[in-house]
């Protein structure tokens, strides 16, 4: 009985995720912070230094990832909340928590399908791919990871405007995208740089992606996926009870 | 405060009316009721679920139509209709089966492609009745579902919104257009200040307010309103138009007094008709009887 009224509610959150992706993959700042903002830090990364490209494609992937899983997310509740859907969705029969995950997925499934080029860049580019199934692993995990991240960003504040809520996440997301060892290799890192780069699930996924690209990896391959996990639940949990708590000021 | 310990029964397959001047808490209880809102204290039952421990299960058994227009315009209308069938659980042949059928009954199947941000304010409208009986909701919330609309678009509503009730749905209705709640409600609740002021039929409403018969009198020649205050009976006096409105308890006995006051003016009464209470009327006693502190029948 229990386990029909989850799964009902698990297809609404399929329902949920399927009309963000009809609405918000081609809103403006979804392209903008997705793919393009990714892109030109790549490139301001990579012209002027004498580095093989082969070296950077793993950095490509998990800006890429981590960019665009964060992308759709933030805009969504706010968005809806000035359209007075939210509303009607809050009144439908489906739990916040399956409008969330909902969410999560809209953006999970933007995040694994634009991190596609850079693997098959890295094809291009003469990169041999070991351990594909780790890496397959690891972009559904971290993506993951990263689209519940993305729904934690617009929780608080409360707002209604998707602008302000974009200019936040960014104020997040792109520390972690500096101290996570994207750009510089984890073992070039001073100590007190290892302790920062820690704390961004990027840098575990980077770590994950360099095993599988390079064939070598700072941490474990048990202790990424671990931290990766431990991550997406913290984040999933917060999101949902924060937003549970804001909900009525967004009403 | 909002609404201040609103208590009320609506009976399975009735139209439920829920009238009161702006900011006197309707669409807080609706909001409520349908859980988008928590209430701060109190319970209320959809057909015996608690819409606080059995949110899901007393939604389930809603359609609403909200006072904003919330489809989302990004969608088409057809896209809008499944996707709110899906968050009810609808499979997709009865979807599609629905979704077709409403369409086609409020006019807008040829346009069901169209993304709905280039429909108008009644086409929405029609859109959003769609979306909220899509799942063949025992209960439908419908809240001024035809303010600001054109006749042709109202009138559509109305019935559609008869049938329903006549078919067993439970409606609750808001309004602000007496005449559509008097036409169409079974029963009335009035609020006010977020405090019910009085359910009951429109009919007996009407027959319960004594001092509200009227007697709609015009004369040949310009009358003054304090004169008229003095005739026996009066009440009140309103003008409307070239006519007078005089408010009485007794408007028999009041056409009496009105002959002599027009012979003693020497004013000629050019027409001269007896009027039943209007639920208007009623509607406007009560709120600011309320306002003065003055409950009216209660």
């Amino acid at each position: 009985m229990a386990n029909s009224l989850y799964w009902e509610q698990f297809k609404r959150s399929f329902a949920i995720a399927k009309k963000n992706i009809r609405i918000y993959y081609s809103k403006g700042p979804v392209i903008i912070f997705g793919l393009l903002v990714p892109f030109f830090l790549f490139l301001s990364f990579y012209i002027g230094r004498n580095l093989p490209v082969g070296a950077l494609i793993p950095g490509l992937l998990g800006m890429t990832a981590f960019f665009t899983a964060t992308s759709v997310g933030p805009a969504i509740v706010p968005w809806e909340a000035r359209a007075k859907t939210l509303e009607r969705l809050i009144s439908s029969p489906i739990s916040l928590w399956a409008i969330f995950l909902g969410d999560v997925l809209s953006s999970f499934l933007f995040g694994v399908f634009v991190s596609i080029f850079p693997m098959i860049a890295g094809v291009f580019v003469g990169i041999e791919m070991t351990n594909l199934l780790i890496l397959a692993l690891a972009v559904v995990i971290a993506t993951f990871c990263f689209a519940s991240l993305s729904i934690l960003l617009s929780s608080y504040p409360p707002t209604d405007t998707p602008a302000g809520v974009m200019m936040i996440s960014s104020m997040i997301k792109f520390p972690l995208v500096f101290i996570s060892g994207v750009f510089i290799p984890l073992e070039d890192l001073p100590a007190w740089g290892k302790t920062l780069a820690s704390i961004s699930p990027l840098t575990y996924f980077t770590d994950l992606a360099k095993l599988c690209m390079q064939g070598t990896s700072y941490f474990p391959v048990e202790l990424d996926f671990t931290v990766l996990v431990m991550f997406t639940i913290v984040f999933l949990v917060l999101a949902i009870k924060i937003h549970e708590r804001t909900m009525p000021q967004r009403l | 405060m909002a609404v201040d310990h609103v208590s009320f029964q609506v009976e399975q397959g009735k139209l439920f009316g829920f009238l009161g001047p702006n900011a006197a808490g309707k669409t807080t209880t609706i909001r409520m009721l349908t859980g988008v809102i928590r209430p701060d204290e109190g319970t209320a039952r959809i057909f015996g679920h608690d819409i606080l421990r059995e949110g899901l299960k007393s939604r389930q058994l809603m359609g609403i139509v909200p006072e904003m227009a919330n489809a989302y315009v990004d969608l088409s209308a057809w896209n809008n209709i499944m996707l709110t069938g899906e968050l009810y659980g609808i499979p997709k042949s009865d979807r599609q089966t629905r979704a077709e059928k409403l369409l086609k009954t409020v006019g807008l199947y040829r346009r069901k492609d169209q993304l709905v941000k280039d429909f108008s304010r009644g086409m929405r409208q029609k859109l959003l009745l769609c979306m909220a009986m899509i799942n063949e909701p025992k209960i439908l919330f419908l809240d001024e579902p035809t303010s600001g609309l054109d006749v042709e678009s109202q009138r559509l509503i109305r019935n559609m919104t008869r049938e329903l009730a006549e078919n067993g749905t439970t409606v609750f209705l808001t309004t602000h257009n007496m005449e559509e709640a008097n036409q169409l409600c079974d029963s009335i609740a009035i609020i006010n200040h977020g405090k019910i002021a009085t359910i009951d039929s429109p009919e007996r409403l009407k027959s319960r307010s004594s001092g509200l018969q009227s007697i709609e009198v015009s004369f040949s020649t310009a009358v003054d309103i304090k004169d008229l205050l003095t005739i026996q009976g009066v009440t009140d006096v309103r003008k409307l138009g070239d006519k007078w409105r005089l408010y009485m308890e007794n408007p028999s006995e009041g056409i009496d007094a009105l002959v002599n006051f027009a012979r003693a003016g020497n004013a000629m009464i050019i027409s001269l008709n007896t009027l039943a209470p209007t639920l208007e009327d009623v509607f406007l006693k009560l709120t600011q009887e309320k306002e003065k502190g003055d409950p009216y029948g209660e």
